[in-house]
């Protein structure tokens, strides 16, 4: 990374220093992050600081890519998706402008993509990074509400708890129903939380070459997955991980393997399906 | 059962523990045998309780030490074992029935995966064979297979308790904590909780601390019994006789306060 | 024919009962008792009311503690001692070699009749629907009407609950037994019944000790008397330490 530690004159606003955040959070918040990519899967807690947006809007991805982003980088943010709506604007902006650096929607000239619930469909390539956005970092907060419990869970590997979760799934409605933030284990050791992006998006990121940041603002934890690393979506013998399916393809560019959004077109009811990254559809027009 | 084992199952040994100025168990020792059930039986703040969790694991006793058999590994120090090996202990050598169901169970999701959690939490991986176990032992303490799926929210508190006794069992545990299985239940639920126990005990040859303040649920289901009166072991032996012949003035007394039925 | 060397000895039994309620008030009521029984011997307990023939069946049970001397049991070719063994020595001691019947049965709520008395042979790793067919044998020879077997007996008469303790207690084939006034709530027929029952297990080879208030009964049984005295009051009343 560039040295950042030198006010850059590209800056237009000398009140705020490179990429918003001052050095020593930069320098705790990348610590934080290698601490993370060293124990794969692993929630570590970091000094989240204010940021000029409410928390569930994406401080925490915000604060890791301030941390990393230099000059040199190229980023890409998106939500959802997609490229161009509000947030995804918003966001990459505000990089643009304090951290002077080119911004793109094309997923394979990013070094660093920015995303809230989604994996691009693109195959990502070594040197990139995925920061994603969370909500809620721990795996385990709805089957057990106390931090100092499942921080034991985790750390004795104990883990029933989530299995019976999807054994409760199963019971009530004949399979794991849960189709986004979708539980996985990490390098054979740690529960997570891949975000609420769709179960589809799962085997993205097994062993994917890229590297992995996740970062939860308001619950002020990061972790991380390094590349090539295993990632195995939780299941049973019997009825084992599965993508969803559409029998529609994508309405624009005719794609039978991307994530498709349903989209209500007028107001009788009429249905579209659509890629939901935006980028992916536009290159294959 | 025969005399024939060598080692005891659980030991302990002047086993203290004081909560500030108070002694709330003090110097208690005794050797439990593989297919023995041990009563300890005493009124309220006798500290029957707190021994129960100072054998279990649950709480650091003062002085003195808790050694158990294990099965894999020999003798170990209770409360010298790491925190991971003690609850893996609890999760599979060890059961501990609550008198509060609630406290013992997870009230938010099915009977079957309440049964099935023990299995999971060692490894088992297939749908159908959890809850076909989990159905078994739902049949083994009388509650209608088509329950499965309930949950013990949805349980009255004898089916709840039948259940916490399932999920306890299910990992064919060798020795069972009970600290008032029956405590707040109606009288016909009690018995038939208790013919259940008696039937469980018997037939898996386990071995059992049970705390209680019933001496009829003692008489029926112990084979030794502890008296503890203020923290301290007062009286010990064979049930019948510390009933039927008790020397202590308070197990004494203890014995004639029964209401005759 | 059975070995003549005992089953049970007993020397020196000595017990009071200390009542605390009554300020440690301490009751004599077995002094250096000493006895033996060998195999097919039956020994009838006799002696006045109060005298302490039922405390010294108990005392030889495990049931009432002893102060002090010695009871010992023939078991694997061993004298085992009782007075001061553990727990666990006792219960092997009446798992295996020494029965009990006492004079009233003690009711478990919910189990049936039959299922009471197949328990020790089940106990004992009998096969279950082994076990249940002698249990209603021996229910049968005992004259409890089939349709009572799959009944708690917690509604039986007396007669018929004592004949279902009767049956629990002998449906193991004890070396020793041990019987407390087993005929006290039965009539005539049913009395014969059980008489039938102890004589074919003593003469089978078991060493019995028993009461038996009916002199009829006490004929037909006991091979031998002994006669239980109570142990001489001191003056002042004692009073324990």
């Amino acid at each position: 990374m560039p040295d950042t530690s030198i006010p850059d004159t590209g800056i237009q606003d000398p009140a705020y220093n490179y990429a918003y955040l001052d050095e020593q959070t930069k320098r705790m918040i990348r610590r934080a992050i290698l601490k993370a990519v060293a124990v794969p899967g692993y929630q570590v807690p970091f000094g989240g600081r204010e940021m000029p947006l409410p928390y569930g809007w994406g401080t925490g991805g915000i604060q890791v890519t301030a941390a990393i982003v230099g000059q040199a980088d190229t980023l890409k943010v998106i939500d959802q998706g997609a490229d161009d709506t509000t947030n995804a604007v918003s966001i990459r902006r505000f990089f643009a402008r304090v951290a002077d650096v080119a911004t793109t929607t094309a997923t394979q000239d990013a070094t660093i993509i920015q995303t809230r619930h989604r994996v691009p469909e693109t195959p990502l390539r070594e040197g990139q990074i995925l920061v994603f956005q969370v909500p809620i970092p721990e795996p385990l907060r709805m089957l057990e509400p106390r931090e100092t419990e499942t921080r034991t869970l985790h750390a004795l590997s104990e883990y029933g708890v989530m299995q019976v979760s999807l054994y409760e799934s199963i019971a009530r409605h004949g399979r794991i129903a849960k189709t986004y933030n979708y539980p996985v284990l990490v390098n054979g050791r740690y529960i997570m939380s891949p975000s609420p992006i769709p179960k589809f998006d799962n085997p993205k990121l097994d062993r994917s070459p890229a590297l992995q940041l996740y970062g939860a603002g308001r619950e002020k934890r990061i972790y991380a997955v390094p590349p090539y690393t295993p990632v195995k979506s939780l299941d049973f013998d019997d009825h084992p991980f599965e993508i969803e399916t559409w029998s529609e393809c994508c309405e624009l560019c005719g794609s039978r393997e991307s994530f498709l959004d349903e989209m209500i077109v007028d107001d009788q009811g009429k249905r579209l399906f659509v890629c939901s990254d935006t980028d992916y559809c536009e290159g294959r027009r | 059962m025969n005399g024939a084992s060598e080692t005891p199952l659980l030991s302990a040994r002047s086993v203290t523990k004081r909560f500030g100025g108070r002694i709330a168990c003090r110097d208690v020792s005794f050797d439990l045998w593989p297919g023995e059930v041990l009563g300890i039986v005493g009124e309220s703040g006798s500290g029957k309780t707190t021994l129960l969790n100072c054998l279990a694991g649950r709480l650091a006793p003062d002085e003195g030490s808790v050694a158990y058999e294990s099965a894999a590994a020999g003798s170990v120090d209770v409360h010298r074992l790491s925190e991971a090996r003690r609850r893996l202990l609890a999760r599979t050598e060890w059961g501990f029935v609550n008198q509060d169901a609630r406290e013992g169970l997870r009230m938010g999701v099915s009977a079957g995966a309440n049964i099935g959690e023990r299995l999971m939490a060692v490894g088992a991986r297939h749908y159908g064979n959890i809850r076909g176990a989990a159905a078994d032992w739902l049949s083994r303490v009388e509650i209608e297979a088509d329950r499965l799926d309930d949950r013990p929210i949805d349980f009255s508190g004898g089916m709840r308790q039948r259940l916490q006794i399932a999920r306890n069992l299910v990992s064919n545990p060798r020795l069972v904590f009970m600290d008032e299985p029956t405590g707040g239940l109606d009288v016909s639920v009690q018995a038939r909780i208790l013919d259940l126990l008696r039937g469980l005990v018997e037939g898996l040859h386990l071995s059992a601390v049970l705390v209680t303040h019933d001496l009829g649920v003692a008489r029926l289901l112990t084979h030794r019994l502890m008296v503890m009166q203020g923290g301290a072991v007062v009286e010990e032996g064979l049930t019948d006789q510390v009933l039927d012949d008790p020397q202590h003035a308070y197990t004494q007394m203890l014995v004639a306060s029964i209401l005759p039925v | 024919m059975h070995s003549t060397q005992p089953a049970l000895r007993v020397s020196g039994l000595t017990k009071s009962f200390v009542v605390h309620a009554h300020g440690d008030l301490a009751l004599p009521v077995l002094r250096d008792v000493a006895l033996a029984v060998s195999p097919g011997e039956c020994l009838a307990l006799v002696g006045p009311s109060g005298a302490g023939k039922s405390t010294l069946l108990r005392a030889l049970y495990g049931n009432y503690r002893a102060d002090a001397g010695s009871i010992r049991v023939r078991q694997d070719d061993r004298w085992t001692e009782l007075v001061g063994a553990e727990p666990r020595t006792v219960l092997d001691v009446r798992h295996r070699t020494m029965g009990f019947v006492s004079q009233f049965l003690r009711v478990i709520p919910r189990v049936a009749a039959v299922d009471l008395v197949a328990e020790p042979l089940v106990r004992r790793g009998v096969d279950a629907a082994e076990a249940r067919q002698r249990a209603e044998f021996l229910l049968g020879m005992l004259g409890i009407p089939a349709r009572l077997w799959a009944l708690p007996p917690a509604t039986f008469s007396g007669g018929e609950q004592q004949r279902v303790n009767i049956a629990r207690s002998l449906i193991v084939d004890y070396p020793v037994l041990l019987l407390d006034e087993p005929t006290a709530s039965l009539d005539a027929a049913n009395r014969d019944g059980v008489v039938e029952l102890i004589c074919q297990r003593r003469n089978a080879g078991a060493a019995i000790v028993g009461i038996f208030h009916d002199a009829a009964v006490r004929d037909a049984v006991a091979t031998r008397i002994h006669e239980v005295v109570p142990p001489p009051i001191a003056s002042g009343v004692p009073h324990a330490h």
